[in-house]
């Protein structure tokens, strides 16, 4: 399998605290890889290494083989890897169409790989509005929706760039519980569509263990587990440090 | 599909055209309202994008020297030239100062477009040779080669104006309906969004400000062109402070708001300064007032509202 992205003795440090330690990982095309860990154990801080919007204290990532450290968020954009966002970033005095609108509009004129694949915009922009099912939404502003539909809203955003890779921070969080896995499923089939390798940060064992390919689980910004989800998820220091298991017997 | 803001720009430029010909001793308050309208398309867009400037008296100022220095230095007296010299001086010095500029947000952005149009005026009253405080005169002869018709100079000057607001206001409806002209309002809610798209806020919030920087040029250079003067007064705070005033008094929802908020500025200026000369200011801060208190998307949003009504 073709590899997409990779992290080299990746370090981030703020001040005395250490948000990332020594992480190496491969990740291969079209895999959904799912990165879990409790708070503050380094989850979003490898996705905002990746995306650019943190630079690391020391060691490289690398994209199809091109090193990709100290790039901006927009050049990394560019290239091919997108994100959404723990808090939904929306443009909040724009309609859902408009945002969209934005987001093809960008793609269209600055990702090369997007711009060479969307002909029309709007027929682009309704593309992601069936694939999203935000027919419903289309003229409501964005700071009137609900949060599941905002979720909803961010990642499709993040699609509109056509990315190659797609970093996902916990898509479901602020979203009830009986609307996760329908939110996921639905997630899941638009990006299956594309042909995306997708990372995601979560919480929910039973998302993970149902979506993903591989999890890589984070504690004191290390990987202390990397592999199949049921093995990983079985792992005793994965059940004590990330799932908190207090009988699980970690050495 | 009938494009509606077009239709009524051009109901806009007639009804103008007509005041012009029909109250010949407005024709100055409404060419300089027309003026002022042009400055404040452009602080618009700026608005829109987020940002409010308070020194755009800087551009307005480059606009008037730029044709009056024409006239004096070169003598050239063509409206045409002058206007297209006052906007790409406004323009250029904005592609260099815009570079600092992009970089900053809110109340520094604000506090360093005041202090550049502060240095100007400082520079200004310090040039003997552009006449220091007190300024000096231009007068025009013709406009695109044409020599101006006897006796109707006022009114041709007038219409050129009304003609460059409406082209002004078009130009800008175009652009906001624009890719780039739709980021302005995505900026303004949301920079790091925009930038994960992949696009640059910077050098749109740089794109921005040149562009509002050539409306305040050429609105320099009309005013310049009716009133027959130019002094450093043009780059002073308080000229900046009153484009303000007219955006917040205009509103941002339509490219035809400026003009109306700087219409209705200079009737309520020009009566005040008549029947209360000692306070007119406070007339005008009164104004204000009502405004911010019930209308504070602007005089326009009084339309938006009937629309979403209707």
């Amino acid at each position: 399998m073709t590899k997409v992205l990779e992290s080299r003795g990746l370090n981030k440090s703020f001040g005395a605290v250490t948000a990332a330690a020594d992480i190496n990982v491969s990740i291969e095309q079209d895999s959904v890889v799912g990165l879990i860990g409790s708070n503050g154990a380094g989850k979003t801080t490898f996705i905002n290494l990746v995306t650019g919007y943190l630079q690391p204290t020391s060691g490289s990532i690398h994209y199809l083989d091109r090193d990709i450290t100290g790039l901006t968020p927009r050049q990394i954009t560019r290239l091919g890897i997108c994100r959404s966002f723990q808090i939904p970033q929306l443009f909040q005095s724009l309609t859902v169409q408009e945002n969209l609108h934005v987001g093809v509009g960008i793609a269209a004129r600055t990702h090369p790989q997007a711009g060479a694949a969307i002909a029309d915009e709007q027929q682009e922009i309704q593309t992601l509005i069936e694939r999203f099912n935000l027919r419903g939404y289309r003229s409501q502003l964005a700071s009137q929706l609900p949060e599941g539909v905002r979720k909803l809203l961010d990642i499709a955003m993040a699609v509109a760039g056509r990315p190659n890779v797609l970093m996902l921070d916990e898509p479901t969080s602020g979203v009830s519980a009986d609307e996760k896995f329908r939110l996921m499923d639905m997630v899941m089939q638009a990006l299956k569509a594309q042909g995306v390798t997708v990372l995601f940060v979560e919480h929910d064992m039973d998302i993970v263990e149902r979506y993903t390919h591989r999890v890589l689980a984070f504690y004191e910004g290390r990987i202390i587990a990397d592999g199949e989800p049921a093995a990983v998820l079985k792992d005793a220091e994965v059940r004590k440090y990330v799932i908190g298991d207090t009988h699980a017997g970690a050495h | 599909m009938r494009d509606r803001t077009l239709v009524l720009l051009a109901a806009a430029l007639a009804a103008m055209l007509a005041a012009g010909f029909l109250l010949p001793q407005w024709i100055n308050t409404l060419t300089i309202a027309i003026a002022w309208g042009v400055v404040v398309v452009g602080m618009m867009l700026m608005m829109r994008t987020g940002l409010v400037s308070f020194g755009q008296g800087l551009y307005y100022c480059l606009g008037g020297y730029s044709a009056a220095v024409l006239h004096k230095f070169y003598d050239i007296g063509d409206i045409l030239v002058m206007l297209l010299a006052g906007m790409l001086v406004a323009a250029a010095v904005a592609a260099v100062l815009g570079l600092l500029m992009a970089k900053y947000r809110d109340i520094f952005f604000a506090m360093l477009s005041l202090a550049f149009s502060m240095i100007l005026f400082g520079l200004l009253v310090k040039s003997e040779q552009l006449g220091s405080t007190d300024g000096f005169g231009l007068s025009v002869r013709s406009v695109a080669g044409a020599a101006l018709p006897q006796g109707h100079e006022r009114f041709v000057v007038f219409a050129g104006a009304a003609v460059v607001a409406f082209v002004a206001a078009l130009a800008m409806h175009r652009y906001l309906a624009s890719h780039l002209g739709r980021l302005a309002g995505a900026i303004k809610d949301n920079e790091l969004r925009v930038e994960y798209m992949g696009e640059s806020v910077r050098k749109l919030i740089h794109v921005n400000y040149v562009i509002s920087a050539a409306l305040a040029g050429a609105g320099g250079a009309l005013a310049a062109i009716t009133i027959g003067h130019v002094d450093p007064e043009m780059s002073f705070w308080t000229q900046s402070g009153e484009f303000v005033f007219i955006t917040i008094l205009s509103g941002t929802g339509s490219v035809l708001a400026p003009f109306l908020g700087a219409i209705i500025f200079e009737t309520v200026r020009s009566f005040a300064y008549e029947h209360s000369p000692n306070t007119w200011q406070m007339v005008l801060g009164f104004t204000m007032l009502l405004v911010i208190m019930f209308l504070p998307g602007g005089l326009w949003s009084i339309f938006q509202r009937r629309r979403e009504a209707a």
